[in-house]
């Protein structure tokens, strides 16, 4: 099933795939030369990968799992489709719930799913930079290709982000020490900033380290665009932020007076205090620094597939997470429509997890709640949720056993090689059983209904 | 055996063949005009109505990165504009959003309710084609295609300096493979060195140095890309958004750039918007009637003209300095820029043309009068620049402005007087188009400018894209309702209804190259971009159903 | 008031690496149930490297060990956490319709427990 043009070389049972890509964060580095061992089904080099791509890749294994689990008993794939079908087209509200670890082709049919059975599709995206989503729909954004910011960019601010151990080749790959058409000495060519409460392992390779007390990032970041615009600032920041004036007029010459200048930020932002205003405000300071010279700000997303996640939603119902379909349309509402809250509140009587782990990272509350109703898993792994779940599928994995698309953090989609087969269904080709037989089952509900109708009728 | 169907009694249009309104039989079969077909066959009775046909957009914005980014920005444009999910007989259709920029299967589905069969993206960055072509297989029942941006290529750009022309030849072919695009489109091209190197500056003379490029000029760029395309053979010529949009006085970058292409074949697009005199930040006058004479006198020109609409558009265009201009007038100011690494700028803000205010009007009145200054249908077509101008749901809206002297003075009326009061008056004013003429500005032409031998037409061996409106004294309701729309031979709008879901091909090219270019452009892909080389081509599995259109040397 | 704490959950290397590898085995749970100290606030606290710990947030309770950090790398009144279980049980609940709970600001209470 290799849609790419094969790039590998063959040995024995020994197989090199060239150009491969890591999937575990959204630098989704394309330039792995993965070593396998066919026979034994394991990867045994991984060149090019971090630390995080090298555990993703060298402790792949084929697991020895049921392929799916219903109630905790073993089934097979057909059965725990019977079952998840029936869950779904009997229930009233249900969610799906992920799709941040997956491929952009089951992402689509998985939203399709949720559109016939007028339920609701969230993504990881609103635990990540939903907020930033919503910012974005007020105020815009100024943004580039990771690319872009490599062969220009001359001032790089990192703010509330640690991408040394969240996203660890960002530096080397795009924006520290990476050679560009403009930046041919790399760091040299470059001065790096970062903005944080703490100092993280991503404080080192900086030039300028400023601390902000924590939950001031919006004050600080509102002083600075005054201070762009050149507006009297009141002196008490100083003491709100933790950041002198002179750091901040220092940092404010330099935004105005580089080539290109980029603004990366994280979650620090997203799930503080300020939440979206956090965002806008960001946002908001890229976009007016464009009066003095070339400025991008953007945010650092974490999971492998997590943006094309926000791109396919979007473009097949006009808004990026948290939509729902109830009324044979898509409707947008944070808050309402986003899985923690459907959860919390108790709305949500059926979820649908689709590569993702809400079990074990979400909030109590709504953990307490996913233990109530009949969940429903796909994942290569075990999970927290598997745990819970009423059925749970294994699935292969994307980009190891499973082609298709992801988009990088920039929205650059890149098309991903396999290396080894799996026996397990992928993601796709469950949601798609699922898809079919959810379909026969309302028809059949449609018709059953109309039966009645007319025999209350005839009576 | 396959599916047969016969259009009877209707009148028909269909310009590419001379036939002007005659009553005759449209015979199809598999999805494909024939001249005959058993005289048993099922028959669709289009008495008192008139067959075209499939409308065919040369120029839109639906799918891809830019469109989804509006998407995104605007919850406002589109939550008030829904679009139900329809439950059929045999298949479930999507539901999805509205407003200027639909959500993909809300765009086909609306298309194909305006009796358009085949719409053309007009702008996508080579990078981030994948993205387009997921986007477009999400749009369901036209066929479509889209244009790779290729003014502000860097490594052109490299090889250009150095006057590598065979080079740049392949170079151009094998992109146009590796992304299964239709043709190249120059967006202001030497604009972005400036935008994204130097301080957000642009370029305004043809002649003018680029940033970091001393030996080349937007004119050197034009000029080899409109060599380049015709020495291909590629059935669209390139596609060009001049210099100088929406800028008053820009005429002349115009004329300069027509005259560059010094007889070869170029299409110059949203022309409207390239149409002013006027001082620079001055108000902009029309020089609708300069433009106009001048694409009349040289048939190596086409043009579509872009017209703007009043009412609520988005702006979204590579040309990224334009959309910062643009902030400066608009109320709204969420403003979004797009870099794409080597390769394009892009610029997105929500916008709305109003009667009242005299730019607007201004640009409203150029259009119409391009329109009627025009003496060839073939060579200026309809577009709005979809969602720039205005929705390509305003189409109907647009034809009957067209078609009906009455109902356009009553709008000239109801706008700004001192915008109207600059339009040349004169006989051109009381020409009405014929629905010939229609027919030639929506499908015969656009396809012949394209050169889709299969669309447009309705001889044998066409496409069995058709669509049948009811006779109407009013047409915008004649142009907003077909009676039927057919495409590939299958009845999707039946008697008013929407029948039948359908999935379109993807329309693109595959020029031959020398496979040697790679090794060029290889290392400049490595070291300047962030992606590996032989991650950059698009496989097959982006367009599950595709058609090759041949170029000339095929 | 002096034992309320800001807590900031993050990713760590270790963190992510444990989660490849499998969320029920000992590396992912030793390195998602250690909160970082900083050193002051641990002597004026009376804890030392290894002590555990009991967090309390208006949403749950926790218990997990601390280790010191310099005052340079975590200020007083700030801890650091890699994210796990323990910090899902003091997240908040409410988004403010958002649809994102606060999670990288716990106001947290703190008591030492052995
Ligand atoms: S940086 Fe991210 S994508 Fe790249 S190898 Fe490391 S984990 Fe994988
Ligand atoms: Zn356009």
């Amino acid at each position: 099933m290799m849609r790419v043009a094969e790039k590998a070389k063959s040995e024995g049972n020994i197989k090199i795939v060239e150009d491969a890509t890591c999937t575990f964060c959204g630098c989704l580095c394309d330039d792995m030369v993965l070593t396998v061992d066919v026979d034994a089904k394991k990867i045994t080099k991984a060149k090019n990968a971090c630390v995080l791509g090298k555990a993703l890749f060298l402790n792949y294994e084929e697991e020895d799992r049921p392929f799916a689990l219903i109630g905790g008993k073993e089934a097979t794939t057909a059965e725990a489709v019977e079952e998840a079908a029936q869950i779904l087209a009997n229930a009233r509200f249900p969610i799906i719930y992920g799709m941040s670890d997956t491929t952009c082709e089951t992402q689509r049919k998985a939203v399709g799913l949720m559109d016939m059975l007028g339920g609701t599709i969230d993504s990881t995206t609103s635990v990540c930079h939903g907020p930033t989503g919503m910012a974005l729909q007020g105020v815009g954004e100024s943004t580039a290709t990771l690319g872009e910011i490599k062969n220009r960019a001359d001032l790089v601010i990192y703010w509330g982000g640690n991408p040394a151990e969240s996203l660890p080749r960002h530096f080397a790959r795009y924006a520290v020490t990476a050679k560009g058409m403009y930046t041919p000495n790399r760091k040299k060519d470059r001065t790096i900033v970062n903005i944080d409460v703490r100092h993280t392992k991503s404080v080192p390779v900086a030039d300028i380290f400023i601390q902000v007390k924590p939950g001031a990032d919006f004050e600080l970041l509102w002083a600075l665009r005054a201070l762009v615009k050149n507006r009297h600032v009141d002196p008490n920041i100083e003491k709100k932020t933790g950041v002198s004036m002179k750091t901040m007029k220092d940092l404010v010459e330099r935004m105005k007076n580089c080539r290109y200048g980029v603004l990366f930020f994280g979650m620090g932002l997203t799930m503080t205090r300020g939440r979206h205003f956090n965002s806008a405000a960001i946002l908001s300071l890229g976009s007016d620094l464009n009066e003095y010279t070339h400025f991008i700000a953007t945010p650092m997303r974490g999971h492998g597939n997590v943006t094309g996640a926000d791109t396919v939603v979007a473009w097949q119902t006009g808004y990026p997470f948290g939509v729902n379909f109830s009324r044979g349309y898509p409707k947008f509402n944070p808050g309402e429509f986003t899985a923690t809250d459907m959860f919390v509140r108790g709305d949500a009587d059926a979820g649908l997890i689709l590569a993702s782990d809400p079990g074990s990272n979400f909030t109590q509350a709504a953990v307490d709640h996913m233990k109530k109703i009949p969940m429903i898993v796909l994942d290569p792994k075990y999970t927290h949720t598997a745990k819970l779940a009423r059925v749970a599928f294994t699935t292969a994995h994307y980009g190891i056993n499973v082609p298709g698309t992801a988009y990088r953090s920039d929205g650059v989609p890149i098309e991903l090689r396999t290396c080894l087969d799996s026996k397990y269904p992928s993601d796709e080709e469950v949601i798609t059983a699922i898809y079919r037989r959810v379909e026969q089952l309302l028809i059949a509900k449609k018709r059953s209904k109309g039966a009645n109708n007319k025999r209350q009728k005839a009576a | 055996m396959g599916s047969t169907l016969r259009i009877v009694n209707g009148r028909v249009h269909d310009p590419a063949n001379g036939v002007d309104g005659k009553t005759r039989d449209i015979c199809i079969k598999d999805g494909k005009i024939v001249k005959s077909v058993p005289p048993k066959t099922k028959c669709v009775d289009a008495k008192g109505m008139v067959v075209m046909p499939g409308g065919v957009d040369i120029h839109c914005h639906i799918a891809g990165a830019k469109a989804n980014i509006a998407r995104k920005l605007q919850p406002d444009d589109h939550r008030r504009d829904i679009h139900r999910r329809m439950e059929l007989e045999k298949i479930n259709t999507r539901s999805g959003t509205g407003g200027t920029v639909p959500s993909t299967f809300t765009t086909g589905y609306r298309y194909a309710t305006l009796g358009y069969t085949t719409a053309m993206e007009a702008a996508a960055p080579p990078l981030l084609a994948r993205h387009t072509l997921e986007e477009l297989d999400d749009t369901p029942v036209i066929d479509k295609g889209f244009y790779i941006l290729m003014g502000n290529n860097v490594l052109l750009y490299k090889m250009l300096q150095e006057e590598r022309h065979e080079e740049i030849r392949n170079a151009v072919a094998w992109w146009l493979n590796a992304t299964k695009s239709y043709t190249t489109k120059l967006v202001s091209p030497g604009s972005d060195e400036p935008w994204k190197g130097h301080r957000n500056a642009t370029i305004t003379q043809l002649n003018d140095k680029i940033d970091g490029f001393e030996q080349l000029t937007p004119r050197k760029i034009i000029t080899s890309m409109v060599n380049t395309v015709d020495d291909l053979g590629l059935p669209h010529p390139v596609h060009i958004h001049c210099n100088n949009l929406g800028h008053s006085g820009n005429y002349k970058t115009t004329l300069e750039t027509m005259k560059a292409a010094d007889g070869r074949r170029i299409h110059v697009t949203h022309i409207q918007f390239h149409s002013y005199g006027g001082k620079p930040d001055g108000e902009p006058t029309s020089k609708a009637p300069e433009i106009a004479e001048y694409i009349n006198n040289n048939p190596n020109i086409t043009a579509d003209v872009g017209q703007v609409m009043f009412g609520k558009s988005t702006s979204m265009t590579a040309d990224a300095p334009l959309a910062w201009m643009l902030t400066r007038y608009s109320n709204d100011k969420r403003w979004v820029n797009a870099d794409t690494e080597c390769e394009s700028g892009c610029g997105i803000i929500p916008f709305a043309y109003q009667e009242r205010v005299y730019t607007h009007a201004l640009q409203w009145a150029t259009g119409l009068e391009l329109f009627l200054l025009s003496k060839d249908p073939w060579r200026m077509v309809l577009s709005t620049d979809h969602p720039n101008g205005g929705a390509f749901t305003s189409y109907p809206r647009l034809i009957r402005t067209l078609m009906d002297r009455e109902f356009r003075k009553q709008q000239m009326e109801s706008v700004n007087q001192r915008a109207v009061a600059k339009i040349k008056r004169g006989h051109h004013m009381e020409r009405e188009y014929t629905l010939q003429e229609i027919a030639i500005i929506t499908r015969a032409g656009p396809a012949r400018i394209l050169g889709l031998k299969n669309k447009g037409h309705l001889g044998p061996g066409a496409d069995a894209d058709i669509t049948i409106y009811d006779e109407h004294e009013d047409k915008e309701l004649m142009f907003s309702a077909p009676r039927y729309v057919i495409k590939d031979g299958r009845l999707i709008i039946d008697n008013h209804e929407f029948r039948n879901n359908h999935e379109g091909k993807i329309l693109h090219v595959s020029p031959l190259y020398d496979e040697g270019i790679e090794d060029v452009i290889r290392p400049f892909v490595e070291d300047f971009y962030t992606i590996r080389f032989d991650n950059y081509a698009v496989s097959d599995h982006y367009a599950p159903r595709r058609e090759v259109i041949p170029t000339t040397k095929q | 008031m002096d034992k309320t704490m800001i807590l900031v959950p993050g990713r760590t290397t270790k963190q992510g690496v444990g989660l490849i590898d499998s969320k029920f085995k000992k590396d992912y749970r030793e390195a998602t149930t250690t909160v970082e100290i900083n050193v002051e606030d641990m002597a004026r606290l009376g804890l030392e490297d290894g002590c555990k710990v009991k967090l309390r947030s208006a949403d749950g309770v926790v218990t997990v060990k601390c280790t010191g950090r310099r005052t340079e790398d975590l200020p007083p009144g700030l801890m650091f956490i890699a994210y796990g279980p323990p910090t899902s049980k003091l997240m908040g609940k409410d988004t403010a319709a958002s649809g994102m709970p606060l999670s990288k600001h716990l106001e947290v209470e703190l008591k030492r427990v052995s």
